[in-house]
């Protein structure tokens, strides 16, 4: 099948690539732009293992096209920590709060949390368990991650004031 | 010497640096994980890689007539594809299983279960290889499929396997039908037919274990390259036990073990899904010698669900003879295996049923019998301890649900039957009546701690309240409370009883300091989630006084790190924690001559000091451990040899045996079935606690797993062998909605043969939790004359039990 | 799961993308939020050769009022329904149902269109549909036409949409003064299609029911409109009997199938436990 260009911003770099249009999206990611910290747990978008942040939204990567993704603003797990490699505060609460064992479920979860977070800067437990019901995790029971977001929803909401402050 | 120190470091200060055991140290491996950092197989890109995929059977039970792949050759991008005929001559179209019996590669005359592999296509990438795999025409003649392992043996019955059928005498003994596996007994089988005989009570029922999957987020993958120049294969993979694949690679393939090279890179959760060899290894194995090029072969979900190591499909029949008092006076248990197709479990060679004897459970039965058959059926090869020791979730869920039936029949509270019959602290080290000796234990303070947490009397009375108010109509609510005693058996084991295909199942720990105080340490075990990087670590901190920053952790790599049997059944802390422990502990040894030498006394005047040798009544003069590590390369006593380092294979004198208290409370709307789980409190005691953090987290990890398989899991099959529902649509794995939120606690009995005491606790939660979740269930009906309901609980089922009850109007 | 191969569209105006569909036939299918086909493409049970992403189309998105009708865009996510605080103070259902389906992300991609005009009975949105008694805005190379939601389905994926029409729109009128409606939906976890489910719209008027309607997700093959239930509790005080009456109806009409949710007959019973707390329910908003 002939292949089609593509353009989208990943991770605040523009990308520009040719695919098959049967291409999905999380396969673009992990083996055309080897970013592989995004994973493929069930293939059927139940268990949320692909997921990215899309234009502002929380996505399965699995169950995108990339051409459908056409001159979107893409965020993985890769972009999460600054440049200088300070990990973001999310990163920091998941090892903090013991909020991953196996790792596989841990990039899409972050990126969820984060857009949950985006979203609600000072959820609930119920809110939480509610926001991240699209991610799958065999290892942890959760609650560790749950703990973890309400971790990171502190620092990230203390950084904010200080940046205010300044 | 040390004039220069400032300040000296408080002991407590000099202790904390080395975040040693008991220490809730933070991860190590979080770094990279956080970060989308993590290699795993399926990240792995090799110049020239293929990609391998199968087609697979549509049918249970099928002769195959013709296979026709010039369709799938001619597809542009195709490179090979591999049938039964091609790997024939290679003499690999079968292999071998852990359990003793052959399994098929690739089917060549017949199919025996639905989605068997037919025909491995490998392709320059997957999108090629996957409408590759479509083309495969397969003309099959169907035949009558066997679902139901009670069928089995019926003399009418449809014989599967053809390629044993007149084999009499199978690897456990004889086999009495062409659909028989074997039987295995233990026990003493006149003693317990006298105690039933002579019982004022007992009580008989089937217990169900429904077949359930244990479904890492990750499926199984492997990716093989082999060097035709060198002739050495290098294989990454999904591989629980690395080593054991490599020997059973090379025994396959017959290239020369140390030409094999495997890595187990990290690992996406295995639950013992990762344990077993499978068609897809072997094929990119075979695909990557064909074409010379690296071969990639990952499952989808639906494949891993429907043929790669399912769990359970036990059928237990469990008798219990008491006295009117509820005294357990014998215990009588047979079991219908359903092993599917091939018999593929993973269990130590001498253990046809693992360690299903357990099932006398944690308490004193005087005597007991036990026999388990296994049959074949048209189903996927597996049974595979899911996140338990061998057969020890069936067993534990088999005893505690018989204690609560029999409880039923006294009319006793069920915490209070187990009160009565729990092994005794004095009684430790306690010989049970199928053969194993439990090595310590304090039962009845933690079950007493555990009513104690959650209140138990006042749940009883809420209980009772509601159970009136049901039946006066005023509510549709009921109450349940589950509870569970269990004692688990892991850290397989001690080569007396424990060997995989002969190899006796050890591990080791190879340790080495370098000159500046960093140590690399290497371990037999494979981490998929367990956090060994960092606990391993503590080990080491702890025992030889250098700081757990300073180690690292290898695992996984067959050149590098010491043979060991992998990690499942709990066993990496009682077998290669224990190595790491002897392995320090030589290294010890060898520190304090060095230590002696330098500060000019005979080494029985120093004396270990947390980070530090210190001669004996005078803490000023010492040696750090940093100091005697460059000295030992730099300026070693004479006589000694210079270096630090140390390798043990740790033989474990017997196993260890976790325990733990669990409750759970449920609340159940009777018009939908719907169960909720108001309270879940979980007691475990695993021996010495390495780093609490973790264990709390494997006990929640752990919970979850038991409350999927108790509320929800099972993969079905119709009447003609279609397996239903394998997607994660189907297959009950909770998101953090249906979750509940749990509650630890814990006491402490260190093993008493464990160099440090510790015992394992990986998989205590799913054992001891899944039947407290069904005795919650269960519990709820019990006043309305229920005795057993089986497993999962979903909503249609618990409805329909309760309708079984008359109460759906 | 690898879908098969095919040609790639990406339209921006309506009428490209009817005439698309009018030009490739059965061979084209529309995608727009993706998650019923590209997962059924994955499996390879839907192979389309051209597939035309609605996702460009400004024309249809938006939630607007027209006069006192509700004109949601078809290309209106899940997410978006959710998220709309007029819609959620006017026609709170929608967002309450919403909330029920998939998940955070399934449901910024999941569109109410597509929801609606796949077929699939296991949708949520259809059965909320026949209770309000929608219309369905259409386009196809004939032009505009508007059909009614209670005349839509007729079996699994089977729809009145021509394989050459676009649902644009779905138009909703208001609900009137002292009524309410409720969706409750029984599943065994988030992320799964209804073992059962009700939605239901209920007017009070002098402590009397006034108007009623009833409709059912996944218990046949197609969503149901129990019009019997509904009629029958005009008149009737709002109460656990009154309830209990429309659960029996709505009933006898389910034909579910037997799955991993349950065996027909539980579903069934299910259907009519879903009816009566969702009158319950709207019938104490109603009154509030």
């Amino acid at each position: 099948m002939k292949k089609s260009p593509v353009s989208m911003t990943i991770n605040g770099q523009p990308v520009e690539e040719l695919v098959e249009p049967r291409t999905l999206l999380i396969h673009f990611l992990r083996e055309q732009l080897n970013l592989t910290g995004a994973h493929i747990g069930c293939e059927t978008s139940h268990c949320g293992a692909c997921t990215i942040d899309l234009d502002g939204k929380s996505v399965k990567s699995c169950t995108i096209f990339t051409l459908q993704a056409e001159g979107a603003h893409i965020r993985t797990i890769e972009g999460m920590a600054a440049a200088d490699g300070t990990l973001h505060a999310l990163q920091e609460a998941f090892r903090e709060k013991h909020g991953l064992q196996c790792g596989y479920c841990t990039p899409g979860m972050i990126l969820r949390a984060w857009r949950l977070l985006q979203e609600n800067p000072d959820p609930t437990d119920a809110e939480i368990r509610f926001g991240i019901a699209g991610n799958l995790c065999r290892c942890t029971g959760y609650q560790n991650i749950v703990a973890a977001i309400k971790h990171a929803a502190i620092l990230m909401a203390g950084a904010q004031q200080k940046e205010a402050a300044e | 010497m040390n004039e220069m120190s400032p300040v000296p470091e408080s002991r407590q200060d000099r202790e904390a640096k080395l975040e040693g055991m008991g220490c809730r140290r933070k991860r190590v491996e979080d770094v990279r994980f956080t970060q989308g950092r993590g290699n795993y197989v399926d990240d792995l890109k090799l110049p020239g890689m293929l990609f391998g995929d199968f087609h697979r059977s549509s049918y249970a039970h099928a002769r195959i007539k013709s296979i026709d792949t010039s369709k799938a050759r001619a597809l542009p991008g195709v490179v090979a594809v591999l049938t039964a005929a091609d790997l024939k001559p290679l003499k690999l179209d079968w292999m071998p299983t852990l359990a003793g019996d052959v399994q098929a590669v690739l089917a060549g005359d017949k199919v025996l279960f639905q989605n068997q592999e037919i025909a491995f296509i490998v392709a320059t990438d997957r999108y090629i290889a996957a409408d590759a795999a479509d083309l495969v025409e397969v003309e099959y003649e169907e035949l009558p499929v066997l679902v139901d392992p009670f069928k089995a043996m019926l003399p009418d019955a449809p014989i599967l396997r053809e390629d044993i059928a007149d084999k009499t005498e199978g690897a456990h003994g004889q086999r009495r039908h062409p659909n028989h596996i074997f039987t295995w007994e233990i026990g003493d089988r006149e003693a317990t037919d006298l105690a039933f005989r002579n019982a004022a009570v007992a009580t008989k029922h089937l217990i169900p274990y429904q077949r359930v999957h244990p479904c890492p987020l990750e499926t199984c993958q492997s990716v093989a390259s082999f060097d035709k120049i060198k002739g050495e294969l290098t294989l990454w993979g999904t591989f629980q036990a690395p080593h054991v694949v490599r020997t059973v690679a090379s025994i396959l393939s017959s290239i020369p073990e140390h030409k094999i090279h495997v890595i187990a890179p990290d690992i996406g959760g295995g639950f013992g899904n990762k344990v077993g060899v499978y068609p897809g290894y072997v094929c990119s194995i075979v695909a990557s010698i064909v074409t010379g090029k690296p071969v990639k072969w990952v499952e989808d979900r639906m494949e891993n669900l429907s043929t790669t190591a399912f769990a359970r499909d036990y059928h237990m029949t469990a008798e219990i003879a008491a006295t009117p008092q509820g005294k357990v006076t014998g215990l009588r248990v047979h079991v219908l295996a359903d092993h599917g197709a091939f018999d593929a479990c993973a269990d130590p060679s001498k253990w046809p049923a693992g360690f299903f004897n357990i099932v006398t459970g944690s308490y004193d039965f005087p005597v007991a019998h036990v026999s388990v058959d296994g049959v074949y059926t048209n189903k996927a090869p597996g049974g595979v301890a899911y996140r338990c020791s061998f057969r020890v979730t069936e067993a534990a869920y088999c005893i505690e649900r018989a204690m609560d039936i029999l409880a039923a029949k006294l009319g006793l509270d069920p915490a209070e039957l187990r009160l009565r019959n729990l092994i005794k602290r004095e009684q430790f080290p306690y010989l049970s009546a199928l053969g194993w000796e439990y090595d310590s234990g304090d039962y009845h303070a933690a079950l007493n701690k555990a009513l104690d947490a959650v209140s138990y009397p006042a749940l009883r009375a809420e209980q009772k309240a509601m159970q009136a108010a049901f039946q006066r109509g005023e509510t549709r609510q009921l109450m349940g409370i589950g509870v569970s005693f269990f004692t688990e058996i892991v850290g397989a084991g001690p080569s007396k009883n424990c060997d995989i295909l002969g190899i006796a199942m050890f591990d080791s720990a190879e340790i080495r300091i370098h000159p500046t105080g960093a140590v690399i340490a290497r371990m037999g075990t494979k981490s998929q989630g367990q956090a060994h990087e960092t606990t391993y670590a503590q080990i080491i901190a702890s025992e030889i006084g250098i700081p757990a920053a300073d180690i690292m952790i290898e695992e996984g790599n067959t050149d590098t790190a010491p043979y060991g049997l992998g990690t499942y059944g709990s066993r990496s802390t009682p077998t290669a924690g224990a190595a790491t422990a002897m392995a320090c502990r030589k290294i010890k040894a060898k520190a304090q001559m060095i230590a002696a030498h330098l500060l000019e006394v005979h080494h029985d005047d120093v004396e270990f000091d947390i980070d530090r040798f210190v001669v004996k009544g005078m803490p000023d003069r010492f040696k750090t451990m940093k100091d005697i590590s460059w000295a030992a390369y730099h300026a070693p006593p004479p006589g000694l040899e210079p270096g630090l380092e140390a390798v043990s294979y740790y033989d474990p004198p017997n196993m260890t045996f976790p325990f733990g208290a669990y409750i759970c409370v449920m609340d159940i709307d009777v018009d939908t079935g719907v169960c909720t789980t108001r309270r879940f409190y979980a007691l475990d005691d695993c021996g010495t606690r390495i780093n609490p953090m973790i264990i709390e987290g494997q006990v929640h990890g752990g919970l979850t797993e038991a409350f999927a398989i108790a509320m929800g899991q099972e993969i079905v099959y119709d009447e003609i062998g279609n397996v239903q529902g394998a997607s994660l649509m189907d297959f009950f794995l909770p998101t953090a909605v249906e979750t509940p939120v749990w509650e630890t606690g814990f006491t402490t009995t260190p093993s008493p043969h464990h160099p440090i005491g510790a015992k394992g606790v990986g998989e205590s939660p799913n054992v001891g939790g899944v039947p407290a979740f069904s005795n919650a269930v269960n519990d709820a009906f019990t006043f309305l004359g229920s005795q057993h309901i089986a497993m999962p609980h979903d909503p249609w089922r618990v409805w329909k039990a309760a309708e079984a009850l008359g109460l759906q109007g | 799961m690898i879908s098969g191969s095919f040609a790639f569209y990406r339209p921006h105006t309506i009428a490209e993308a009817v005439a698309m569909l009018a030009t490739h036939g059965d061979a084209a299918r529309l995608v727009a939020g993706g998650h019923s086909l590209i997962p059924m493409m994955k499996l390879r049970m839907a192979m389309p050769d051209h597939l035309i992403d609605v996702g460009g189309i400004a024309d249809l998105k938006g939630i607007k009022r027209d006069g006192s009708d509700w004109l949601i865009g078809a290309l209106t996510t899940q997410a978006e329904l959710i998220a709309d605080q007029a819609l959620a103070a006017g026609l709170p259902v929608l967002r309450e149902t919403a909330l029920q389906i998939a998940d955070p992300q399934v449901r910024n991609c999941g569109t109410l269109g597509g929801n609606i005009a796949n077929g699939d009975p296991g949708n949520d949105m259809p059965a909320v549909m026949l209770c309000l008694n929608a219309r369905f805005e259409v386009t196809g190379p004939g032009g505009k036409r508007s059909i009614p939601a209670r005349g839509f389905y007729h079996g699994a994926y089977v729809t009145s949409l021509a394989q050459d029409e676009i649902v644009t729109a779905v138009r909703i009128a208001a609900l009137p003064p002292g009524s309410a409606a409720a969706y409750e939906k029984l599943k065994r976890k988030v992320g799964d299609y209804a073992t059962a489910a009700a939605a239901v719209a209920l007017g009070l008027q002098d402590g009397k029911i006034n108007f009623c309607s009833i409709a059912l997700t996944n218990l046949a093959p197609t969503p149901l409109w129990a019009e019997a239930a509904g009629q029958a509790l005009i008149g009737r005080a709002p109460g656990a009997e009154s309830f209990a009456l429309a659960g029996r109806l709505a009933e006898e009409i389910t034909d579910p199938s037997s799955d991993a949710r349950g065996p027909a007959a539980y579903r069934t019973k299910m259907g009519g436990v879903m009816v009566r707390r969702a009158l319950a329910r709207a019938a104490l908003a109603a009154k509030t």
